[in-house]
């Protein structure tokens, strides 16, 4: 395949279980039904023949990476491969000593999530008592020597708190935070009514995010990402489908993004079965929205097609129940209407009931 | 400006690896990653925390000889200015 396919991050979704159940969270509805599949070694062929492909990235995550107890020997062969190995937690379960030996293994980094700046608040979106603990696990990243990724996805009920969270930041000493708009695929579309925020809720929390930008260069790194939903157009999702990505799921399936294996009509393979490379060159899902050829109108003839892809193809097929369709986030989509709508029901919907992350009755197998 | 007596470090969260694919190296950190060309490289691996800039420069001018060493003191600023400007770099005292 040619550099224009080259991944560079291999996204390694070690289990789908977690402690908590954020009510965002972009783990699949029917998580329930995809179990941990791969062993431990199946683990380490797959960062083998990710790396092999070009990989040099790797996020372990889930669900909750730390419920792996082979985490540690993952953290081992991934540095033996040299991979830039990011560690991607709630923070829960974890103690200070594991933390350590995770750092004599050679982990890269550590991201911490928190939902909040209080206890109340954050513990409320995550369904879980976690707060305290998260920012005990957080010092301890710093007072190991590894880099600090703070992450909080924004919503509604916490964007009019940037300025708290920069400064929970720098009081953690992050080296990084990252205030990500919550993206609507998963439980946080079932939970959008209550998590989709205004424009001008959006607009305060990105100049907030902006003026800690500029003071605090060269000392933390500060991404904020848009909520499409605000956005003239989509954002280049996953860098584009098979271009820059590998996600694989617990059970084994690899995937152009996390939420793929949702997308009706498309079968993936599984690494058990086959090796990455030919995955990624050959089968017919990676290969089902690369290049231009797939798409529609107004995509096709759009200038802007190279650099976003025409958007997101989970929000496509969410919204519009056809993959195929222009990211309807897109102003130029006809089917725009749809977050149109969405955003005038947020300046009348105050925050209401959440559904938080459970195995849904009638999937759980 | 960076002090021509400081020492730059590269910065915990960054890690030089070299690519197969491209024959280059690679300056990687959370998420993201800088390709680096020869003389950036050269430079990345020399910011230990134990030498100068001034030191790094008279070394990577020796070895860039003919190479004028106001040409390679200029280059050396500007990529030691990138990284701080990205948090990649500290320069002690
Ligand atoms: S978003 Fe929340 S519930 Fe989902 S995997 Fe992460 S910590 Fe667990
Ligand atoms: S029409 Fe398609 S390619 Fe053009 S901006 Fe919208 S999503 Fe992107």
């Amino acid at each position: 395949m040619s550099d224009a396919y080259r991944p560079y991050t291999l996204v390694a979704e070690l289990t789908y279980r977690c402690p908590l159940r954020c009510v965002y969270c972009s783990n699949p509805l029917d998580y329930a039904r995809h179990t941990d599949g791969l062993a431990t070694a199946d683990w380490l062929r797959v960062f083998r023949e990710a790396e092999e492909l070009g990989v040099v990235q790797l996020h372990l995550t889930g669900g909750e990476p730390l419920l792996r107890d082979d985490l540690e020997a993952l953290i081992e062969g991934a540095r033996a491969l040299d991979l830039y190995t990011n560690l991607i937690t709630s923070g829960i379960p974890l103690g200070r000593e594991r933390l350590a030996r995770f750092r004599s293994l050679g982990l890269d980094n550590v991201q911490v999530s928190v939902q909040d700046v209080a206890a109340s608040s954050s513990d409320r979106i995550a369904g879980s008592r976690a707060f305290e603990r998260k920012l005990e696990v957080a010092r301890w990243v710093k007072e190991l020597g590894f880099p600090l990724t703070l992450n909080v996805v924004l919503h509604r009920e916490n964007l009019d708190h940037v300025e708290q969270i920069v400064a929970l930041a720098e009081t953690l000493s992050a080296d990084r935070l990252e205030l990500a708009n919550t993206q609507y695929v998963g439980w946080a579309l079932t939970n959008r009514r209550a998590l989709l925020p205004t424009a001008a809720e959006l607009d305060r929390a990105r100049r907030a995010s902006a003026a800690a930008h500029a003071r605090l260069r060269g000392k933390m790194e500060i991404l904020f990402v848009m909520p499409d939903y605000y956005s003239e157009f989509p954002k280049a999702c996953m860098d584009g489908w098979g271009r820059r990505f590998i996600v694989v799921s617990p059970d084994g399936l690899a995937l152009p993004c996390h939420a793929a294996h949702t997308l009706p009509g498309l079968s993936f393979e599984n690494v058990k079965d086959r090796h990455l490379e030919a995955i990624w060159g050959q089968s017919g899902a990676f290969n089902a929205f690369r290049g231009e050829a797939w798409m529609p109108e107004p995509c096709r003839s759009c200038e802007r097609r190279a650099l976003d892809f025409g958007g997101c193809r989970c929000q496509a097929y969410l919204l519009t129940k056809n993959a195929a369709a222009t990211d309807p986030a897109c102003s130029l989509s006809p089917d725009h209407g749809l977050i149109e709508a969405a955003r005038q029901e947020a300046l009348s919907a105050h925050s209401g009931d959440f559904e938080y992350r459970a195995p849904r009755p009638g999937v759980r197998k | 400006m960076i002090a021509l007596d400081s020492r730059p470090r590269l910065a915990a969260k960054a890690r030089i690896r070299f690519d197969r694919k491209t024959a280059r190296y690679l300056l990687l950190y959370p998420e993201r990653g800088l390709v680096l060309n020869p003389t950036a490289a050269d430079i990345a691996k020399l910011c230990t925390g134990e030498h100068t800039v001034q030191a790094i420069v008279e070394r990577l001018a020796e070895r860039y000889a003919p190479q004028p060493r106001e040409q390679v003191e200029r280059d050396v600023m500007s990529f030691l200015a990138t990284l701080a400007e990205r948090g990649l770099m500290q320069a002690e005292p």
